[in-house]
């Protein structure tokens, strides 16, 4: 095992969660108007556990949520080493004219977003956009693009590595780690 | 994930994993056609030429809408219109085509092999669209797309290919990637029309329409190819149509629901009645949407071995 460290977990991890809605619902109160959009594929499992405690919180079963993949809209297609294989875009419903939370675990070089903004276009002309990450890696962007709303902010340097572990029957709670440059993705 | 090779020459030269990624990358590309705006920019810096040196419609577009919606540039060229007609070479009329700068060529040409040769000798990415008799690729992968949405995995489904066996590049292909996908597969026509040894491909052979199709769950019927009858393999298309041509009292007589698929074009009232070709069962206008998809993928999965 590669050098890592955990910088969130437990109480303090679901309390993160909790912050984040908050400042969701204070913006945006009944989500008459707003939609949650989940970047495949991680975002998605982030976004499904702010959808499970928004719709907990406000009483409302009706909060529109969808899966954005981007993978044809990036803009390392050709020059990656180990491809992406595409994910399920699943959008059933029109963003024109509404507000869109984007939702993604870590917010590192911007790319992905600035990839899903574009694939965003092709569902209609949202009234506005905003950004939830639950990880903000500060210094690495390679383009102007920021969070609105930030779980924990990370500053690491550009080698290490980021991962957000989701509980599932194998691991029991919640976590995210920070892994050292030698950290092999895969 | 990616191909294991840098051409779709046939289905022959592809693995099962090869198939398996261009089928499920296939199923995000009939989301991206469906949407309002069914364009996504992956290959904008990619040229493809359409080098169709045999008539195509069906096929020329499919492949032409595909590469436009994946934002590549296009140019289409015919050979009834080009200096083919003046006596120019294939790998010259290719290598002038690749001189202005061009990353993919789909191609169609009359000669089994003309695209294993021309992988030989250039640079660029080449996508069969059909070659003579021998191999049609993207239609066998539309196809295994289309049964696969109709009836799930194809591991130890039965499908059956009716007709002209022997003209048809549309049967190979889809007997090589049925085979390689684990469905069983039988052939059935008049023995004129099925070539003699092609059991050795693991695949059943009859020459009863009735018990086929009792035995498949899917029916993909070919077309009597009339421009390839050189000499009189059926006696005339009516009797064809007596002893092999499908229709409603034939489906409605069997224990079970089959699909019934067709790559077109149909000869309506030879291998397929009209009131089957438009039934419930049919899956052929599925096919084609199904066929801008899967072209999207091979395009898209072949243009990442292109890398910058």
């Amino acid at each position: 095992m590669k050098d890592s460290r955990i910088i969130l977990e437990g109480k303090k991890f679901k309390l993160t969660i909790e912050r984040l809605c908050h400042e969701l619902i204070e913006n945006h109160a009944d989500f008459e108007d707003t939609c949650l959009i989940g970047v495949q594929p991680r975002g998605v499992l982030f976004a499904e556990h702010i959808h499970q405690e928004l719709s907990r919180i406000t009483e409302t079963k009706s909060i529109l949520y969808g899966k954005l993949d981007v993978t044809f809209y990036r803009d390392d297609f050709r020059r990656r080493e180990k491809p992406l294989v595409a994910n399920s875009t699943e959008i059933d419903f029109l963003v024109d004219g509404r507000k869109v939370i984007l939702v993604d675990d870590v917010l590192y070089t911007g790319r992905t977003i600035r990839a899903a903004l574009d694939a965003l276009q092709h569902y209609g002309r949202p009234l506005k956009v905003e950004l939830l990450s639950l990880v903000d890696r500060r210094f690495n962007r390679h383009l102007p693009i920021q969070s609105d709303y930030i779980g924990i902010t990370v500053d690491a340097v550009d080698e290490a590595y980021v991962e957000v572990r989701w509980a599932d029957k194998k691991n029991g709670k919640h976590k995210i780690f920070i892994y050292d440059s030698n950290f092999d993705k895969s | 994930m990616q191909l294991s090779t840098k051409h779709l020459l046939g289905i022959k030269y592809i693995t099962r994993d090869d198939i398996n990624l261009i089928l499920d990358t296939a199923v995000q590309f009939k989301e991206v056609i469906n949407r309002p705006i069914k364009k996504v920019p992956s290959l904008r810096d990619v040229t493809v030429a359409n080098l169709f040196f045999e008539n195509s419609t069906r096929t020329r577009i499919s492949f032409e809408l595909a590469e436009k919606r994946l934002s590549a540039d296009t140019v289409n060229f015919s050979a009834s219109s080009s200096s083919v007609k003046k006596g120019e070479t294939l790998l010259d009329t290719v290598n002038n085509i690749l001189s202005m700068k061009v990353d993919m060529v789909v191609m169609r040409h009359p000669a089994p092999g003309a695209h294993v040769f021309l992988a030989r000798h250039i640079d660029a990415n080449i996508i069969n669209a059909g070659d003579g008799t021998h191999e049609h690729p993207t239609q066998a992968l539309l196809d295994a797309y289309s049964m696969r949405e109709a009836v799930g995995d194809l591991e130890g489904k039965n499908v059956a290919i009716f007709g002209d066996i022997l003209h048809s590049r549309v049967a190979l292909s889809n007997i090589f990637c049925l085979r390689k996908l684990g469905a069983n597969v039988k052939v059935c026509g008049p023995p004129t029309l099925i070539p003699r040894h092609i059991g050795s491909l693991g695949i059943g052979v009859s020459h009863n329409l009735k018990e086929t199709l009792e035995w498949c769950d899917i029916a993909n019927v070919l077309r009597i190819q009339l421009e390839r009858q050189d000499i009189k393999y059926i006696p005339s298309l009516r009797e064809y149509a007596q002893y092999f041509g499908i229709n409603k009292k034939v489906l409605d007589g069997l224990k079970k629901d089959i699909v019934i698929m067709h790559p077109g074009p149909i000869n309506r009232g030879v291998e397929l009645t009209s009131d089957v070709a438009d039934s419930r069962q049919s899956i052929i206008l599925q096919q084609v949407e199904n066929g801008v998809a899967v072209r999207m993928a091979v395009l898209y999965l072949l243009a990442e071995q292109r890398k910058t």
